[in-house]
């Protein structure tokens, strides 16, 4: 196992750059932060487009959001990637297509955490806000999402966690993240198949278990002051 | 100062308001009282638009504020509301409730709001409870801070929405006491209250509602001693009874 470490650990952690495109664990890790960056604001956006008394916002957005929890995120992968140069005429290469279906994906997921939680807010935090003269909008980003987010926290964070495994399914497009990395290493030395996916398995736990940790502090932290109240 | 001339209200077919029409003069203390599902609170939630009329007109300084292209989130800014439920907002502190809106709505710099958010607070009695946060405090406490953030606003009027129902009675005192300083001082104020004892004590005049309807207006002695209808007098043995 040592071995296999010592002769691959390059390639395992960056695949074939900078000869080739940045690969391996470090695509991994980029390409999950990149996902959670870009799909927080959209999921935000979408969930309060959800929650909108306008017909004309709340609708196309329910559509979408069934729409795309109710295909596999594999067939998403698919049809961003062949079916979208089709039509555009614009050839997407593999990591951006992962990091578009996974923003997709994960924005509709997160709409319907941040919608469910603006649905379950007493009705009388909207209420006091806006007859304190706040607009709808800042009545949302002042005194409803703050708290939405907050209760959220852990919904959130495995709708994150779960990102972070859905970069693998950028192995079915030939996109050479961790676990097409491991694929290949596999096929290398070919006799080594339990550690190499050992390793792999525990790469993407130590990743998860990471976030969820540090969520987990975030969460304290919030939490601290009311935890010092009833102390 | 407000004027309401025959307000209608249907939830679907259910009558909620029916030509109800009052005034409400500068510095007047007005007690709104009857059985619940009345209409009371609907009636004050129209004053600043929480809830929509289908009927009538409600003006206030002149201007019908349940006309199209009234700018709602002014007029609001200009009319202090206090629930039932207080509905502080509980991720924000005692002193960040009261300056949130004077600070975003550009009423006031940061130092300002807090300058004047402490005396308000000072005024109910919490300034003490500045960095708490609501879940720290009790009932009573709460809803004084409610008052508070309604007044950082500085409105030339409040309306009041049952503030103590949800109060355990120990605590209906403390917030009581505060109400009947401002109407003392002369704040405009509309009262959705079962507060007999209060309503005896500070109002100018006392609405009795029934079924979506005003039955009696009449001064607090006139009401409690001699009530015209046999609603308001069932309603009024009711309340003796408690």
């Amino acid at each position: 196992m040592l071995e296999l470490i010592d002769t691959y650990w390059l390639y395992f952690l960056v695949g074939q750059y900078p000869e080739g495109p940045l690969g391996g664990l470090a695509l991994t890790v980029l390409l999950s932060f990149g996902a959670l960056l870009l799909a927080m604001p959209f999921g935000l956006l979408l969930g309060v487009a959800r929650v909108s008394n306008r017909r004309a916002v709340a609708w196309p957005v329910a559509a979408l959001v069934q729409l795309v929890r109710a295909v596999p995120l594999l067939l998403v992968v698919f049809w961003v990637y062949f079916f979208l140069p089709a039509v555009t005429g614009v050839k997407t290469g593999q990591a951006t297509t992962m990091l578009m279906v996974l923003v997709l994906f994960d924005g509709v997921y997160l709409a319907e955490i941040v919608a469910a939680g603006i649905r379950s807010l007493p009705k009388g935090q909207l209420e006091s806000a806006r007859s304190l003269g706040l607009s709808y909008s800042q009545a949302l980003r002042l005194v409803v999402l703050p708290q939405t987010l907050r209760n959220g926290l852990p919904s959130i964070v495995s709708q994150l966690v779960s990102t972070i495994k859905a970069t693998s399914l950028g192995y079915i497009i030939g996109l050479s993240e961790v676990s097409f990395i491991a694929t290949q290493v596999n096929t290398l030395v070919f006799t080594q198949a339990v550690e190499v996916y050992l390793i792999l398995a525990l790469t993407y736990f130590l990743l998860c278990f990471g976030l969820s940790q540090l969520a987990l502090l975030l969460e304290r932290r919030l939490n601290r002051r009311a935890a010092q109240a009833s102390s | 100062m407000i004027v309401l001339d025959k307000v209608n209200k249907f939830y679907g077919d259910y009558h909620a308001l029916v030509d109800v029409s009052e005034r409400v003069g500068k510095n007047e203390v007005v007690v709104v009282c009857g059985p619940s599902g009345s209409g009371k609170s609907t009636l004050i939630r129209t004053l600043n638009r929480l809830e929509e009329i289908d009927g009538g007109s409600i003006a206030i300084d002149g201007r019908d504020i349940h006309e199209k292209g009234v700018d709602v989130d002014a007029l609001r800014a200009g009319i202090g509301f206090v629930f039932q439920h207080f509905n502080l907002f509980p991720h924000l502190t005692v002193l960040e409730n009261c300056t949130l809106a004077p600070v975003k709505l550009k009423r006031a710099t940061p130092a300002e709001a807090r300058e004047y958010a402490m005396q308000l607070l000072e005024r109910v009695g919490l300034a003490h409870k500045r960095d708490a946060y609501p879940n720290e405090l009790s009932g009573g406490q709460q809803q004084r801070v409610a008052i508070a953030r309604a007044l950082a606003m500085r409105p030339p009027i409040m309306l009041f929405d049952e503030p103590t129902s949800a109060l355990d009675p120990e605590m209906v005192g403390e917030v009581l006491q505060v109400m009947r300083s401002l109407a003392i001082e002369g704040m405009t104020m509309v009262c959705v209250t079962h507060e007999m004892g209060f309503a005896r004590e500070v109002a100018d005049r006392i609405v009795f509602m029934s079924e979506g309807r005003i039955l009696e207006r009449a001064t607090p002695e006139e009401f409690f001693t001699n009530p015209q209808t046999p609603r308001a007098q069932q309603f009024l043995a009711d309340r003796r009874r408690d």
